[in-house]
């Protein structure tokens, strides 16, 4: 086991893949020789070569038209997005060819390919360079969707979404890069699909993604030490395929559900989490289903009103004792 | 700068498979006109009728494992891959014996063991994906080339532009095969486009050469085939070519091609590539029985493709959800 920051879990997922397997290639803006404009890739040109790892153009549609040719011909190409919100630019590719041509050709290719992005607010970088835009790629079928909370879960789900012979979009969220956990040296891999309790409770499960958990665990603390509300926390760690069976035995224990998404209102991951918990798990809700998120706005540049309105552990604390009223 | 294709004709063996090619592509296209006009062929469809000398050319000139990669006017290019005639009807009609199933439709059709690696129906997108795939040859040393076909309308969207750029800066073993029949979609393409030719005139932009030809001449389409693919197999990089040609019907079946003059449709009608082709063969002395074998041998094939596909059932239901992912499902969830 080693600390491990957030950032350094990229490239330690990336090289764990790349050293047991050659097909696996990595290309992106700035990705090689600068070490990525994060610094989550730094290393892997000096390791793997610049055949292997490449820096590109500043062409989002040529980068991922040729991940996708090149995953339906043999390879296990990563691709970087840098600013997840860039996935506008390319989102044709993503959407009308990623997802759909192996549906389309009646299973004769696969994308065995990972688009990572850095996703979400926080860093002060203004609307167009701080959207969580996890519920775009939720919404497509097709994609895979992936959103690590913490050091450990990023190496591990990186490199099952490598080993994954579907197309994977791996959200790295921003605000997290800086933050630290114990992280398996050796092969790690966390398979996708599972969610895990990362906090257990009987009064409330609050099913947050990513940036959210932190903040939801913090609020948990809060509420059990000022309140003696015991809340369980479930991080979903993967939207598709999204663990269903977690969230259910958790809600179904709990009777109550608020979900922490930093998506803008509309159509965020939780509205879809909430729909098939009052679906299937009507009768066994004690209290209407809420949802924290930021609201439907794009994010604001200035620190005072990002952090404003991002949602807070003060604002989950503040929805649930609502609920407990 | 209409670059004279210049090498020696090709040989009779090569001119009655460029022949052949063509032919199968005549046939097939027209008996899916026919079909459409029945109602057996639903939704829309984009022939190539008039355009056959460039797949053929190309067709007769790739190695059995290179790539191609096409539009939504690709009938042609995949058939000329080897693919079959019956699989390509049957999807078109939406049967069980569909090429996809019924899944894909005329837009997308695809045969990846026959390296026909799809027909793609978002205007320029296929040419990044070609690159990539380019690269994937490049990567594992396999010697393969990436064939990508498009039309003029294509040459003014972003993904033209960053796909030849990226395919320039790594000499990725791409070639680019502009089909220039002069309208995109509905509109002359000269009304649209700040150069006069709208791929070659953008070549040097990338570093390439600028190569107009003669699409309707399937010796010349042969031979600058056989040169691109030859120089980007060899490390060469890619190549970008136009080639100029003209569709005999509208853009799509729902469109009548009403924006073309008469006579403008009438002179590129007397340059029809196959009526040209047979010319010239029985010019330069090939036997006028070998031809006509190819014409009945084509004539046949399309009668028993469509037949067979008639025959053949609808897809049966539960393939709709199939295939999303690799392991044969759509699941989401748990």
């Amino acid at each position: 086991m080693a600390q491990l920051s957030y950032r350094e879990a990229v490239s330690a997922g990336i090289a764990q893949e790349m050293r047991r397997d050659n097909s696996v290639v990595f290309i992106g803006e700035d990705i090689a020789a600068a070490g990525g404009v994060f610094k989550t890739t730094e290393g892997l040109l000096d390791e793997f070569g610049p055949l292997r790892v490449r820096d590109t153009p500043i062409s989002e549609q040529a980068i991922l038209g040729a991940v996708a040719g090149a995953a339906m011909t043999g390879l296990r190409p990563i691709a970087e997005i840098m600013f997840s919100d860039f996935f506008a630019v390319c989102w044709d590719i993503v959407v009308n060819q990623i997802a759909k041509t192996r549906f389309m050709s009646d299973g004769q290719c696969s994308f065995p390919l990972v688009i990572k992005s850095g996703n979400g607010g926080g860093a002060r970088f203004g609307a167009q360079h701080s959207q969580s835009v996890e519920n775009w790629a939720m919404a497509v079928p097709g994609l895979k969707v992936v959103a690590p909370s913490n050091a450990a879960d990023l190496k591990g789900l990186l490199a099952a979404s490598i080993r994954d012979p579907d197309p994977v979009l791996f959200f790295e969220q921003k605000s997290l890069y800086g933050t630290k956990c114990e992280v398996p040296e050796g092969e790690h891999v966390v398979p996708l699909g599972q969610a895990a309790v990362v906090r257990e409770g009987t009064d409330v499960t609050i099913v947050a993604l990513a940036a959210m958990v932190p903040r939801a665990l913090k609020a948990a603390e809060t509420l059990q030490s000022e309140h003696n509300i015991s809340a369980e926390v479930v991080d979903v760690r993967c939207l598709v395929p999204l663990d269903t069976t977690t969230i259910f035995s958790s809600v179904s224990k709990t009777g109550r559900l608020v979900t922490v998404e930093e998506n803008p209102r509309l159509c965020g991951w939780g509205a879809e989490v909430s729909s098939l918990v009052s679906e299937e798990l009507f009768w066994d809700l004690d209290s209407p289903i809420v949802r924290v998120t930021t609201p439907h706005i794009p994010l604001p540049s200035a620190d005072t009103l990002e952090d404003a309105v991002m949602p807070s552990s003060a604002r989950i604390v503040e929805n649930i004792l609502k609920l407990a009223d | 700068m209409v670059a004279a294709a210049n090498a020696a004709a090709p040989d009779e063996v090569t001119r009655l498979e460029l022949y052949r090619l063509m032919q199968a592509c005549r046939v097939m296209e027209q008996r899916a006109y026919d079909l459409f006009m029945q109602n057996l062929v639903k939704g829309t469809s984009h022939l190539a009728l008039g355009q056959e000398a460039i797949a053929a050319g190309f067709g007769a000139a790739m190695r059995h494992d290179d790539y191609t990669f096409c539009t939504y006017r690709g009938h042609n290019h995949t058939l000329v891959r080897g693919v079959s005639m019956t699989g390509i009807l049957g999807e078109l009609m939406g049967r069980e014996c569909g090429l996809l199933s019924g899944k894909g439709g005329s837009m997308h059709l695809m045969d990846v063991e026959k390296g026909a690696m799809g027909s793609y129906a978002i205007i320029g997108s296929h040419m990044p994906i070609a690159a990539g795939a380019a690269w994937s040859a490049q990567y594992r040393g396999s010697g393969q080339v990436a064939v990508c076909f498009f039309g003029d309308g294509t040459t003014n969207i972003g993904a033209f532009h960053e796909a030849i750029n990226f395919a320039a800066i790594w000499d990725l073993p791409v070639v680019f095969v502009c089909e220039n029949n002069l309208y995109m979609e509905y509109t002359p393409i000269s009304e649209v486009t700040a150069v006069d030719n709208p791929a070659a005139d953008r070549a040097s932009a990338y570093g390439l050469e600028p190569v107009v030809v003669d699409g309707n001449d399937a010796d010349v389409m042969y031979a600058v085939a056989k040169a691109a693919i030859e120089k980007a197999r060899s490390g060469g990089g890619p190549s970008l070519i136009e080639a100029l040609t003209y569709r005999h019907g509208g853009h799509s079946r729902a469109d009548p091609g009403k924006y073309r003059p008469d006579e403008e449709v009438a002179a590129w009608k007397e340059r029809d590539p196959l009526k040209i082709y047979r010319a010239r063969m029985l010019d330069d002395g090939i036997d006028e029985t070998a031809i006509v074998a190819i014409e009945e041998e084509q004539a046949a094939r399309v009668d028993k493709a469509e037949e067979t596909a008639r025959n053949s059932g609808p897809p049966p239901l539960e393939i709709a959800a199939t295939d999303v992912w690799a392991d044969g499902s759509s699941r989401w969830r748990n």
